[in-house]
């Protein structure tokens, strides 16, 4: 005769000893929680109140029910819960560090040779051509977007301004001006002017870097 | 697949990719050619969301591995301008090799149009991992 495996669950949730039976089986009838005195009256602090038999069963279903009761704020049930995904910029490619010559491969500067700078905290990479050498500027690009090559620039001693972060190169909006009769009459789209700041802070980026990529014989052609 | 070196070729400069794929520095495209060979299929029945895709100058498995995951773009021309240009492009990736010799399996936004068998295709260098 085959021994039965026995299971202690009938089904998911389901035990298959009865709570007193369970109770009888485990023969908790015997088991006294031994609490030390001085750990008792500390929790007792805390909580502030006397943890014991009845008062604590109320005191758990006030807890659990705290959040359907009177004393809740309304805005605690319908607030979304707090999301705890970290915003960590991805990871760099261990190919790619400062001054290393990237390739770019899309984008209005595709084929083009650049000098990695820098990751700002969005992940993308700080980049410059140098403006002097091929005429990219300053420029935020995407790890993926980049072949980086092995040769590199010397940066050690370069200071890369803090300034340069994602607030720097963010997109100005720009006057929607669909529907208003400037749109209508087909006025000219402004050309942008490049703003002179912008050129100024791509001058003294682009010093250190010059002057580093000048050591290295051919390495600006 | 992480180092590429400058590489002295024919042309006077080029730069070998550690996986052997050569790009040359002064002719540099930024994609490689590939030919839409058909879709994936059995004898008789042809699955249309995936195309086979020959690589120009890969012929083995092995060397498949660089371009997987890579964007392919098919381009074709149309009469009407769009967004000023006569030129219309269906994009996908390369999903994964096919078989023993280098062919690809690539998976287009929309499925190629079967007029386009033989047809160039354009394989990116983006994502890289390189």
């Amino acid at each position: 005769m085959a021994k039965s495996v026995s299971k202690n669950q009938l089904a998911p949730g389901i035990s298959r000893l009865s709570r007193s039976k369970a109770f009888a089986k485990r023969a908790a009838y015997k088991i006294t929680k031994v609490v030390p005195k001085a750990k008792a009256e500390a929790a007792a602090k805390k909580t502030g109140s006397k943890r014991k038999g009845g008062k604590r069963h109320t005191d758990l279903v006030a807890a659990l029910t705290y959040r359907k009761s009177e004393f809740c704020p309304a805005n605690v049930l319908t607030a979304p819960k707090a999301g705890r995904k970290a915003l960590r910029s991805p990871k760099l490619r261990q190919s790619i560090t400062p001054g290393t010559v990237l390739i770019l491969l899309a984008g209005r500067f595709r084929g083009k040779r650049v000098v990695f700078l820098k990751q700002l905290k969005s992940g993308l990479l700080l980049v410059t051509g140098p403006f002097k050498i091929n005429g990219v500027p300053l420029r935020r690009v995407n790890q993926a977007y980049v072949i980086a090559t092995s040769t590199t620039v010397d940066l050690a001693g370069a200071n890369v301004d803090a300034k340069f972060d994602d607030a720097y190169f963010k997109r100005e909006e720009q006057a929607k001006l669909k529907g208003t009769e400037e749109e209508f009459f087909g006025a000219k789209a402004q050309k942008k002017e490049h703003p002179a700041h912008r050129i100024a802070d791509q001058k003294t980026a682009d010093k250190d870097v010059l002057a580093a990529v000048a050591k290295v014989p051919y390495l600006a052609s | 697949m992480s180092d590429i070196r400058y590489v002295s070729n024919d042309n006077g400069n080029g730069v070998l990719a550690s996986d052997g794929y050569v790009m040359d520095a002064i002719n540099f495209d930024g994609w490689i050619r590939g030919r839409f060979l058909g879709f994936k299929r059995g004898k008789r029945t042809q699955y249309e969301h995936t195309a086979l895709l020959q690589l120009e100058n890969v012929n083995s498995k092995e060397e498949t591995t660089f371009y997987e995951g890579k964007r392919v773009a098919y381009l074709y021309r149309a009469p009407t301008e769009k967004k000023g240009t006569h030129i219309r492009c269906i994009w996908g990736r390369i999903t994964r090799p096919h078989g023993n010799s280098g062919v690809v399996r690539a998976k287009f936004r929309h499925n190629l149009p079967p007029h386009a068998m033989g047809a160039s295709v354009r394989v990116m260098l983006y994502p890289s991992t390189i």
